[in-house]
């Protein structure tokens, strides 16, 4: 626990030293804002409610989150310090999860600088605020499902770039998998059972049900299992490294 | 229990095809300074990868202190410090938040990581770069940062892999007399391509090549199998050079004499002993008894370099030898 609260800490700090932390909430916090009053017409709807700002968070996230979690080991490869990091007493587990941590918080921090919609929406009428917190709630662990999928994928390889690429594309995936664009793909030939378990993996699906107010048991256990499947493979490739 | 601290035996490691380390065995006792020797390209950096913990050998096993690198690998690591070649540190940060965060991880709380921190940056004149970022740092400076965070925690085994490299020779000096100042209480590895520093700093050397090992000694027996062992070379002014021929050539023991013409005159002779002998006696009786202008006279414990060029294959002449193969057979089809 010592070894991952201090890689923790070390990580969330390193992303304020850079300009990241800094052009990354400015951009979220603009772009949730147009898609808010723009392309979702939260003033044209005349619902006390968020819908408007919460429908478009995961494909804010889809090009969002990769680029929080592009660094996470791509950097420590690329710079040498993934020796270092290994070569200390920290169990490779701690490191994997004190890292996916710091930038989750990093990620919730960015959203919770969302308040003042919510408190707009206060001030304009009389909102269920328990569909927001539940919507808040959701935002946050779709965007731990994008950041543990990323962590992985940027442990394969010393280059950010790639890393980010590779993570929107099967982000993107995971997204839209409940979607007739991927299930076409499958219906027709693939048993029922398996076009149930590739829909059932949607961020979309389960996301949209959590927005909706309604915080179900399923939708939980499915994204603390995707989030720790990811930081499973995640573990599994930093430790392949060691075997050179 | 022996009071081996660093036991290696039968290690392997190979990448794909490449077997880079080919069975290394030996022990490093408290006290000792091992210097690891060998070309690059021969199995050093792999080697001291696997004992601090960050390859996984193919074969073998590594124990330091007692614990088994592979099956408890994080008491071993908190046993050890280890400087990675080039000592990567992560460059947002200052040297100040980079040792904190060292010593974080090593369960230094308090005042106990205070007094780390600060006695690790006194050892190593860090004191005036604290708090610039690293990545801003000089060369000099930022292997001094990586020294620190190696001995910040006091450890019994110390791995550094080429800690001088691209420091000045101040700085150099420094961190050698640093090496040996702690070397009492501790077993330390480093490698190093720099000669001077195995005799320096090493009471053993070990040269490698091609992932084994081809010598194992102090830098005195190293030095010992050259042919320069217990030479003798005299500098000699033109007008006795050529009468100071005839008779060194007749010292008794003498194998060889080389000559070398040095400025305005001077000749360099060389003589050679036969089955190593010491020469220095008979040369100072002969030379006693002239009256020549001798300028310079050296006695040689031997040479480190030659004895490495001697038991290593430097990795550029197979390929200077495919190389030219190349030529001809491209000659040939040319021909053709």
């Amino acid at each position: 626990m010592r070894e991952m609260k201090a890689v923790f800490q070390r990580e969330f700090q390193g992303y304020f030293v850079t300009p990241l932390a800094y052009v990354f909430i400015v951009v979220f916090l603009f772009s949730t804002g147009i898609f808010t009053f723009y392309v979702g017409g939260f003033f044209e709807l005349g619902r006390a409610e968020l819908q408007a700002f919460f429908v478009f968070h995961p494909w804010l996230y889809l090009f969002l989150i990769p680029a929080i979690a592009m660094r996470l080991w791509a950097e420590e490869r690329k710079t040498g310090t993934l020796e270092l990091l290994l070569t200390l007493p920290i169990p490779i587990w701690a490191a994997v999860v004190g890292k996916y941590l710091a930038a989750w918080a990093f990620a919730g921090m960015a959203l919770a600088l969302t308040f003042p919609i919510w408190l707009t929406v206060n001030v304009l009428g009389n909102p269920d605020n328990g569909v927001i917190v539940a919507s808040y709630v959701g935002s946050l662990l779709m965007a731990g499902g994008y950041l543990a999928i990323g962590s992985a994928i940027s442990a394969t390889t010393s280059n950010q770039v790639v890393a980010f690429v590779v993570s929107v594309v099967v982000c993107f995936l995971f997204m839209v998998s409940g979607l007739p664009l991927v299930l076409d793909f499958f219906s027709g030939w693939a048993p029922q059972f398996l076009i149930d378990t590739i829909a059932s993996l949607s961020f979309l699906t389960h996301f949209d049900a959590v927005r909706k107010g309604v915080i179900d048991m399923r939708d939980l256990v499915f994204f603390a299992a995707l989030i720790s499947f990811w930081l499973f493979v995640n573990i599994v490739l930093v430790d392949a490294r060691r075997a050179g | 229990m022996s009071n081996s601290m660093i036991e290696i035996a039968g290690l392997v490691k190979k990448f794909d095809t490449i077997t880079a380390v080919a069975g290394i065995s030996f022990s490093v006792k408290k006290g000792e300074v091992l210097g690891f020797l060998g070309p690059n390209g021969a199995g050093k950096s792999t080697t001291m990868k696997m004992i601090a913990g960050y390859l996984l050998p193919t074969a073998g096993s590594i124990t330091l202190c007692g614990y088994d690198v592979l099956r408890n690998p994080i008491a071993a690591q908190s046993q050890t410090g280890y400087l990675p070649e080039g000592a990567p540190a992560y460059g947002d940060m200052t040297p100040r938040q980079f040792l904190n965060f060292i010593a974080q991880v090593r369960g230094y709380d308090g005042k106990r990581r205070q007094s780390a921190i600060s006695s690790a940056v006194a050892r190593t004149q860090l004191e005036q770069v604290l708090d610039q970022p690293i990545e801003t740092l000089s060369k000099g400076f930022k292997r001094r940062v990586g020294f620190a965070q190696a001995i910040l925690h006091d450890p019994p085994v110390l791995i550094m892999d080429e800690p001088t490299d691209g420091l000045d020779p101040n700085q150099k000096f420094a961190v050698r007399r640093l090496i040996s100042n702690m070397a009492e209480d501790k077993a330390i590895i480093i490698s190093t391509h720099i000669l001077e520093e195995v005799d320096a700093v090493c009471t053993r050397a070990i040269i490698i090549d091609r992932g084994k090992i081809v010598a194992d000694g102090t830098p005195q027996d190293l030095a010992a199998r050259s042919r320069y062992h217990n030479s003798v070379t005299v500098h000699i002014g033109p007008d006795h050079a050529a009468a100071a021929r005839a008779k060194l050539k007749k010292v008794e023991g003498v194998k060889e004499v080389h000559e070398k013409p040095l400025s305005q005159g001077v000749m360099s002779f060389t003589l050679f002993p036969r089955d190593g002998k010491r020469l220095i006696n008979k040369v100072t009786e002969l030379l006693g008894g002239e009256h020549w202008d001798v300028s310079s006279l050296i006695a040689e414990g031997g040479r480190l370099d030659e004895v490495f060029r001697d038991c290593t294959t430097s990795d550029a002449k197979p390929a200077a030898i495919d190389r030219s193969a190349g030529k001809q057979a491209s000659k040939k089809a040319r021909a053709k």
